[in-house]
């Protein structure tokens, strides 16, 4: 954990997903196991999840952070991800890729409203660190758009 | 030497000057932590024959024998690559079926010998062109759906002279729409030579969910059927390639993926005699599919041992009388995960230290993987470079020239034996759980492997495992090769519309016809599934539409959410 943080309270609520296709979850598993020991609150699905349906859990269960693993072209799809977030008002959840996403289409990703892209050899701990640093920035937003 | 009977190891001459040396060796290192390989086993900075050698001629001839002889650890073949070097198995598959023909053709004219074909996602996971989102269609394969799409993509492919290899999970399509295709042209089904890659269900639902499965007790049933059918009518086709490789890729330890992988086969083995089956009437097609890393003696141990263990699993346990049931047929592939996005032409190497390693395992096929595979769907220049690998290992390096090269060493004799226990170990465990189906619906597969890849990744992360570029020796401001184009949305689109029209023009009382065998089937487990499956496809049913009547008659197979 990136110890210039002080400790987000109550802690990060984080939806660890996978849309589209392809259901390659060794990462996805790998890195919700390090959230959670992390302290982070982690919403886990299996593979294979329609965009409404992540939507509507990420609503549900009011998370910071939506983490989508992306190893078979999926990361394709995210920009409809982020305008169905859009759609639904719930522009104050941060969404991260990580996988593999080719340079050209990390740059279409973050224009498209993504916070960050974690490629291959992304260390855990560094992922962990800028989740938190994510769900700060967005809760902080949330409650001025409140007040 | 006053009470010899009391010592531990015989004080010869020998186990003296090993103590002696152990003891300098230890005064003039440093204090070092115990070196495990990824399956924990202990490595020793030295092997003698201390470690292996006893038993003299009887102990070689029951744990080594010869090439092509029982127990096979030294080769399932008498000549191995003197003989006949292992087949190059290059997965392909991108586009339209028009794409993937094209491409087909070039290397088939350029000399290859075998075919594979590595479907769209969107068939992987039973659905048409017109069923998923088009952003999704031909980006890691090749979208064939239909009759008209298999007849295009072997057009000017003789089935009678090519091995096949399909990556075509139950209910198996594409193999029905190929048998169709061969029907149509008067090719006798008995000439037609292949292997169905992703008929094991079992390790879809551990370890790789891109793939259509049904419920288990559904799945289980059509790989029976399958393998019956295919065993009758097709008879030099491989029914069923278990697939050690999704497990190890999804972090299982090398001894894991193997001792669980035999587990797998044991199960669809015994699934085949209690429907009734010889051992002998189908154990001779049962081939086998692994990843290799880049923990080199640790994975020519592994093929080592499994080979070994498979030999007397078949013929102890199973009864298999017939030399051919016994013999471990497997193919390789350089493993994905060990590859880095960081210099990533650094990945050149490592696919050449696990191409060797599973040369040196007595592979009997090999894909590398490209060195751009961690970017994206590998370039043209990185698949050649990919080929070239096996080719300058296969010619130049003069790997061939001897049969299990290692074999004698001290440490791999040592190592393959340890390998042995610990593989013996799993399968103990799947044993104790019920066998594998058991251990797979309840989860403990899936949960043992989740350990482990987060065990190894942990390592990464304290610095245990160096990974060069990654966790050390990294260079900044690194320029990335170019990721593969997208295919043309124009040529998806046409290929949606294609499928519309295909659809459009069927024979609907033919149509309703296949489709009412495929239920009927389903419903009645006297019928074989994957008969009427290949009646269905002749009629025009489409891949997506078998799926669909499938999973309605079956239920689909979820897989386990769990971290």
């Amino acid at each position: 954990m990136n110890a210039a943080l002080a400790r987000l309270s109550p802690p990060p609520r984080v939806l660890v997903t996978k849309i589209g296709l392809d259901g390659h979850d060794r990462g996805s598993r790998v890195v919700a196991a390090h959230l959670r020991d992390a302290g982070m609150e982690v919403i886990y699905t299996a593979p294979w999840q329609e965009i409404p349906v992540v939507v509507k859990l990420a609503l549900e269960e009011d998370v910071d952070v939506i983490g989508i693993s992306s190893l078979a072209t999926d990361h394709l799809i995210v920009p409809k991800l982020m305008q169905a977030l859009r759609e639904a008002g719930l522009d104050d959840i941060g969404v991260v890729v990580g996988g593999i996403v080719p340079d050209d289409d990390e740059a279409l990703l973050l224009e498209a409203g993504v916070e960050c892209v974690f490629h291959p050899g992304s260390s855990l701990d560094a992922i962990a660190g800028e989740i938190e640093r994510i769900a700060r920035g967005k809760r902080a937003a949330r409650a001025r758009r409140l007040t | 030497m006053n009470k010899p009977e009391k010592m531990a190891a015989p004080a010869t001459p020998l186990a003296d000057t090993a103590r002696a040396w152990q003891e300098a060796f230890e005064r003039d290192t440093a204090k070092q932590p115990q070196i495990r390989n990824r399956s924990g086993i202990a490595i020793k900075p030295l092997y003698t024959p201390l470690d292996c050698g006893a038993g003299g001629e009887s102990a070689y001839a029951a744990r080594l024998g010869f090439p092509g002889s029982y127990p096979y650890t030294r080769g399932i073949y008498t000549t191995m690559y003197r003989g006949r070097t292992w087949t190059q198995r290059q997965l392909i598959g991108l586009g339209t079926p028009q794409d993937y023909n094209l491409r087909l053709r070039e290397l088939l004219a350029a000399g290859a010998s075998a075919l594979s074909l590595i479907p769209c996602n969107s068939v992987y996971r039973g659905y048409d062109v017109d069923e998923v989102d088009p952003l999704l269609l031909g980006t890691c394969g090749a979208t064939v759906n239909s009759l008209d799409d298999m007849r295009v993509s072997l057009e000017g492919v003789d089935l009678e002279r090519i091995s096949v290899s399909l990556n075509d999970p139950s209910p198996f399509t594409l193999l029905a729409l190929m048998l169709n295709v061969a029907r149509e042209r008067g090719t006798p089904w008995t000439a037609i030579a292949g292997t169905s890659n992703q008929s094991d269900y079992l390790s879809h639902y551990v370890a790789n969910h891109m793939f259509f499965r049904l419920a288990l007790p559904g799945a289980r049933r059509l790989l029976v059927d399958h393998i019956e059918f295919m065993n009758r009518e097709v008879p030099r086709w491989n029914p069923l390639s278990v697939v050690g490789q999704h497990m190890q890729q999804a972090g299982a330890t090398p001894a894991q993926a193997m001792g669980l992988t035999l587990c797998s086969a044991l199960q669809y083995a015994e699934d085949c005699i209690a429907r009734g089956m010889e051992p002998d009437s189908f154990l001779p097609r049962f081939t086998f599919f692994f990843d290799i890393s880049i923990s080199f003696f640790e994975e020519v141990a592994k093929f080592r041992a499994g080979r070994r263990v498979w030999a007397r699993l078949a013929r102890e346990r199973l009864g298999a009388k017939d030399p051919r049931s016994w013999r471990f047929k497997f193919h390789g592939q350089t493993s994905g995960v060990d590859l880095t996005r960081a210099q990533p032409l650094n990945n050149i190497a490592r696919v050449t230290a696990q191409a060797i390693a599973g040369i040196f395992g007595g592979l009997q096929s090999l894909h590398t993987d490209a060195y751009d595979e961690v970017l994206s769907t590998p370039t043209l220049e990185a698949a050649r470079i990919a080929v070239a690998t096996q080719n300058i290992l296969r010619e130049e390096a003069g790997l061939t020239d001897v049969i299990d090269p290692l074999a004698g060493s001290y440490y791999v004799e040592t190592l393959t034996d340890e390998m042995e226990q610990e593989i013996n170990g799993v399968i103990a465990a799947v044993d104790a759980a019920g066998g594998m189906y058991r251990a797979v619906e309840q989860g403990l597969v899936q949960q043992w492997i989740g350990e482990s890849a987060r065990a190894f990744q942990e390592r990464v992360e304290r610095g245990d495992q160096v990974i060069v570029g990654v966790n050390a020796y990294q260079v900044p401001d690194e320029k990335r090769p170019p990721a593969l184009s997208r295919p043309d949305p124009g040529k998806i689109a046409a290929q949606i519309a294609a499928l519309k029209t295909y659809k459009a023009g069927r024979d609907q009382a033919r149509l309703q016809h296949g489709l009412d065998a495929l239920a009927r089937a389903a419903q009645q487990p006297g019928l074989n599934l994957f008969a009427a499956t290949v009646e269905a496809a002749g009629c025009g049913v489409t891949h997506g539409e078998v799926c669909r009547v499938l999973r309605r008659e079956l239920g689909f197979g979820q897989p386990l959410a769990m971290v």
